[in-house]
């Protein structure tokens, strides 16, 4: 791979610490990224980083890889100049990029030149200064209580001949649309999350999306914690995938560590995951069928999720919050009735699945609906990064547990579900067909978990050494990763979660473009989106 | 004129297989928890954390030593020890001792972390889940009793 | 079965020996409206207790079990909170029209009501086109929700009114044909001669497969009449967080909710006048010592009985199935309903001029 980058880009260097990265000078950054995208087939963007490098400036992180190979490979570029810091953008090439890019630029001032919508992505508009730049000043923003004045514009930085950049702008929306405002206080939106749709009678012309209405700044708070107190943030991302998100911190950490855990405690973080896969894949069949209007099922969802709920609680001691999985193992044992409790419950759920078919799979208004709406073509699915039972459904083989198998998937016997046509039904079947894979992993591995220990004893401080790291499960809905930067201290330099909802909200314009308004709603509902994991 | 028909008499049947469903739903039992009257046979989950305690033992001791490792491993700040110095009479030795120990039930997000720091086991997640009070003030807690 | 009319002819008789006959009539009028209202209300509250302890049965719930026993008396502390609540007043909206629409529904939805026969002798709107003035009274509700939708100005609301417009419009055609398909079984427009003549068997029994097959029409379209679900597009709460009724508060929106409520009432008390007897019992030809068990039942609770029948079966298939889309509603309408309807009709027509009917 390095003599490969070395003969495209000599200037390219390679950082050894952690799990390595090529740092590229970013006048040939542009040119580095077209060959690698176009000659290289590297089209899955998995998670674009801003950093803040103090004296190399400001840069961003880029993580890649080639869905066809399977390779992987991280870029750095970084710009010196701090009050001006500018990349060049690399939206065309991975749509992933623009609304990971957009957040880059909120949080560090990083002009991307070329992005054609360059607003704030999380936090208002009036923001002053950007605040996961080491120099900010928090005394900037305080409390405000004004009403954020609706900014309808979108600012673009264009390239002009003599190697400077002109900033124009773009009205979102013209006088005559008719635009409405679905969100952030609406029952389809599964939380804080707006859009703005223009209209033209019921059909969907144009989409914008709002996010930031639950943005917490977990990835600010971390910055100044330490390891242990930055795993309590995870459950409270994607709140649905709690067991996951804290199992690829706690999997990051522990590679950056070198620590290794028990085989029993890869058992037990296996079966965690995949019963949380099951309840948040419950929770998408009830969510889905409530916005579609059947009530019914969505309490059936309910009904049949609690029963996870009671075995996750038996054990962790909490339901949505699990707080479970610490550094070198679990926070305790299993409980002694937990095999039995779990065998009970797939032994449960097997007939119940076929109710949820009965009544609202087969059903013909299911079908009509959506069957053909919202299709999301493969390439958009991997352009867009859209990991995940959506990708699944596009035809994209993007399961991480078969990609970079981790825990005990590499020792199961699973399929991935793939399907073809990418519409929301089978988004919807995927994630049905799923339950009963994750059943089936459980079923191979409760009645084998090995005695050891649950926990491996870590010094009571932990300091990560110099370096970066990148760490992704499954989670619930699609790769969840987490990128650590450390410079040797007891709390991360900077550490970035790679949301699994952005980009399934990053793709609703492409795939909801002459949809109806109620097919918005399948849609939304379909890729299952969860929205503090968008915001963090 | 074919698939019309099959589609109509198709659909019609996946309609009746769902209403077959809601039928038996109808007259199975029904899940609804009855809270506050249920009060008497609801069990929690041992595990399940609801709030931090201090146990004490039947003299009214507990087991802290104001050592402060959990408070400072609250990512939240959410607790605060007042601790003092004394002299045991006995060997004549200054030891620190346990003044005021308040915990704030409204900013702990149940991280386990400072029960996982305490060497003495001294502190301890209880079953508790009422937790409703008319202002936030009452959620700061103090846990030992003095 | 006991005929009403006894009583209403000796008050009648009463009160003109007392009085002047245009003040008795006046006076007999303002009674019966106020008994029409009263009734109303009871139906809207019993109807609103039924949808949620029906609808909980459905979802594995309980429904209101708190105020009073098995919260019987929830419905009523919520209409008097509904009473008590501010009416809000929308800035930039058409306040005349805007305060005029809840009225124009609930005006639509108690002429319908009234044109229902309870019981022999009760019958408060009976005249020989009464069918045509039930389908013409009922259609002003559009307007109504048409209005509120337009003058709210909000544009949830405009979607949710337009919708409904388009809904409701087309499947009063459908309704009307279903009804029309009994009608040419009976030769009568009368809503007492339909039930007179159900008599020696209800028209869903006598007029066999075309008048099921309308029956099952008239159940569909009706639903979507009174824009429930399936069929509740112009208040999609999913889409539209409330429709065409979000901005209205108090009891401008309780007016809203109780029509709702009384519609889908009438649409079943209509369907249990036409297809199954009205408040004839049910005889059964050949058992006579069922058939005056029977006919002990007053007539009143026949009807009640039918109609809360039709009620259930609506809710089932509410709280069953997922909302339609807008363009679905129309073609389900007008490529599946008006023509399986049309060809019903006609197919009426054969059965009762070759005599095929029983």
């Amino acid at each position: 791979m390095k003599e490969r980058i070395a003969a495209i880009e000599p200037s390219a260097v390679w950082a050894d610490a952690g799990d390595g990265m090529f740092r590229v000078p970013v006048s040939s950054f542009r040119n580095l990224a077209e060959r690698l995208r176009n000659e290289e087939g590297f089209d899955f963007l998995r998670s674009l980083t801003g950093v803040d490098w103090g004296e190399e400036g400001l840069g961003c992180v880029y993580h890649l890889e080639n869905t066809s190979t399977g390779e992987n490979i991280v870029l750095g570029t970084s710009d010196p100049d701090r009050e001006n810091a500018s990349l060049p953008s690399v939206h065309d090439l991975w749509k992933a990029a623009g609304l990971n890019e957009r957040e880059a630029y909120d949080f560090f001032g990083i002009k991307f030149i070329g992005h054609p919508d360059l607003r704030r992505l999380y936090l208002r508009d009036d923001w002053k200064g950007y605040p996961l730049r080491k120099d900010y000043d928090e005394s900037l923003n305080p409390l405000n209580m004004e009403n954020e004045e609706a900014n309808d514009e979108s600012p673009s930085y264009v390239m002009t001949k003599d190697g400077s950049y002109i900033l124009k702008r773009h009205p979102l929306f013209e006088d005559q649309e008719y635009v409405i405002n679905i969100g952030p206080q609406h029952p389809a939106t599964h939380g804080v999350l707006r859009f703005r749709v223009s209209l033209e009678g019921e059909i969907i012309k144009k989409l914008d999306v709002h996010c930031g209405y639950i943005h917490r700044g977990i990835e600010k708070l971390c910055e100044s914690m330490t390891y242990p107190q930055t795993l309590g943030f995870t459950d409270r991302l994607d709140y649905l995938g709690a067991m996951q998100n804290r199992h690829a911190l706690c999997m990051c950490i522990e590679k950056a560590l070198g620590l290794e855990v028990s085989e029993r405690v890869q058992y037990i973080r296996t079966i965690m995951d995949e019963l949380q896969r099951i309840d948040s894949h419950l929770l998408f069949i009830a969510c889905l069928s409530q916005d579609m209007g059947a009530l019914e099922v969505f309490f059936l969802g309910f009904r049949d999720r609690e029963k996870v709920l009671d075995i996750l609680e038996q054990t962790t001691g909490g339901r949505l919050i699990q707080t479970y999985n610490r550094i070198g193992g679990v926070q305790a044992d299993i409980h002694p009735g937990f095999v039995k409790k779990v065998k009970e419950f797939i032994s449960y759920m097997r007939p119940k699945l076929q109710e949820y078919h009965d009544i609202f799979t087969d059903n013909v208004i299911v079908r009509q609906r959506l069957t053909g709406t919202g299709i999301l073509s493969r390439e958009d699915a991997v352009s867009f990064g859209t990991t995940g039972g959506t990708g699944r459904a596009s035809g994209w083989a993007c399961d991480v547990r078969k990609r970079h198998p981790y825990a005990m998937y590499g020792k199961v016997d699973f399929k991935e579900i793939v399907l073809e046509n990418g519409d929301c039904f089978d988004r919807y079947m995927v994630r049905v067909k799923e339950i009963e894979e994750s059943m089936k992993i459980i079923e191979q591995l409760i009645d084998n978990i090995p005695e050891g220990e649950f926990l491996t004893r870590t010094k009571p401080v932990i300091k990560l050494p110099e370096g970066s790291w990148y760490s992704a499960v499954e989670g619930s809905r699609g790769e969840f990763g987490v990128y650590i930067e450390s410079r040797g201290d007891k709390s991360p330099y900077r550490m970035k979660f790679r949301s699994t909802g952005l980009p399934l909200v990053s793709c609703i314009e492409t795939i909801s473009k002459e949809a109806k308004i109620a097919d918005l709603i399948a849609i939304g509902g379909t890729l299952d989106y969860v929205v503090p994991d968008i915001d963090r | 004129m074919s698939n019309y028909i099959k589609g109509l008499f198709h659909g019609i049947g996946t309609l009746l297989t769902g209403m077959k469903v809601t039928w038996k739903e109808y007259f199975t039992k029904k899940i609804t928890e009855q809270y506050p009257e249920n009060r008497a046979t609801l069990k929690m989950n041992e595990r399940f954390c609801g709030e931090l305690t201090m146990p004490h033992d039947e003299n009214g001791d507990n087991r802290c030593i104001a050592c402060g490792l959990c408070q400072m491993a609250c990512p939240n700040g959410s607790i605060r020890i007042t601790s003092e110095m004394v002299e045991d009479p006995e060997t004549g030795k200054k030891k620190k001792r346990l003044v005021k120990y308040e915990y704030d039930l409204g900013s702990c997000m149940f991280c386990h972390l400072c029960v996982n720091a305490c060497p003495h086991d001294a502190i301890r997640f209880s079953t508790s889940f009422e937790h409703a009070v008319f202002t936030r003030s009452k959620l700061v807690k103090t846990l030992n009793r003095q | 079965m006991f005929d009403f009319g006894i009583w209403t002819s000796w008050i009648h008789t009463q009160l003109t020996s007392l009085m002047p006959e245009g003040l008795a009539i006046f006076l007999e009028c303002v009674a019966v409206g106020i008994c029409l209202l009263l009734l109303y209300v009871v139906i809207a509250i019993i109807m609103i207790y039924m949808e949620r302890k029906v609808c909980a049965a459905f979802q594995c719930r309980l429904g209101p079990m708190r105020v009073g026993p098995w919260g019987s008396i929830q419905v009523i502390c919520d209409v008097f909170k509904m009473l008590t609540k501010e009416i809000i007043t929308i800035r930039h909206s058409d306040k005349f029209l805007y305060n005029l629409a809840p009225y124009l529904v609930i005006l639509a939805s108690v002429l319908a009501f009234a044109c229902i026969p309870v019981s022999r002798g009760l019958e408060i709107l009976d005249f020989n086109v009464g069918v045509m003035f039930f389908m013409a009274a009922s259609s002003i509700g559009v307007v109504g929700i048409l209005l509120a939708g337009w003058s709210s100005n909000n544009k949830f609301s405009l979607i949710g009114a337009m919708r409904s417009g388009a809904q409701m419009i087309s499947y009063e055609l459908s309704i009307g044909i279903s009804i029309l398909t009994v009608i040419v079984l009976t030769d009568t427009m009368q809503f007492s001669e339909i039930v007179m003549r159900q008599a020696d068997g209800w028209f869903i029994f006598k007029g066999h497969i075309p008048a099921v097959i309308a029956f099952i029409i008239y159940l569909i379209a009706g639903n979507a009449e009174v824009n429930r679900g399936p069929f509740d597009l112009p208040e999609a709460e999913s889409e539209l967080t409330a429709g065409y009724h979000t901005e209205y508060s108090g009891m401008h929106f309780g007016l809203f909710y109780v029509a709702e409520f009384v519609n889908l009432f009438i649409v079943s008390s209509i369907a249990a006048t036409i297809f199954l007897g009205g408040w004839m019992p049910l005889h059964i030809p050949g058992l006579d010592g069922f058939n005056a068990v029977m006919d002990a039942i007053p007539g009143f609770i026949w009807f009640f009985a039918k109609a809360f029948f039709v009620v259930w079966l609506l809710m089932w298939i509410k709280w069953t199935f997922p909302r339609l889309r807008i363009d679905q509603i129309l073609t389900l309408e007008w490529k599946y309903l008006v023509p399986i309807g049309l060809a019903n009709l006609l197919l009426m027509v054969i059965v009762v001029v070759f005599k095929l009917h029983f």
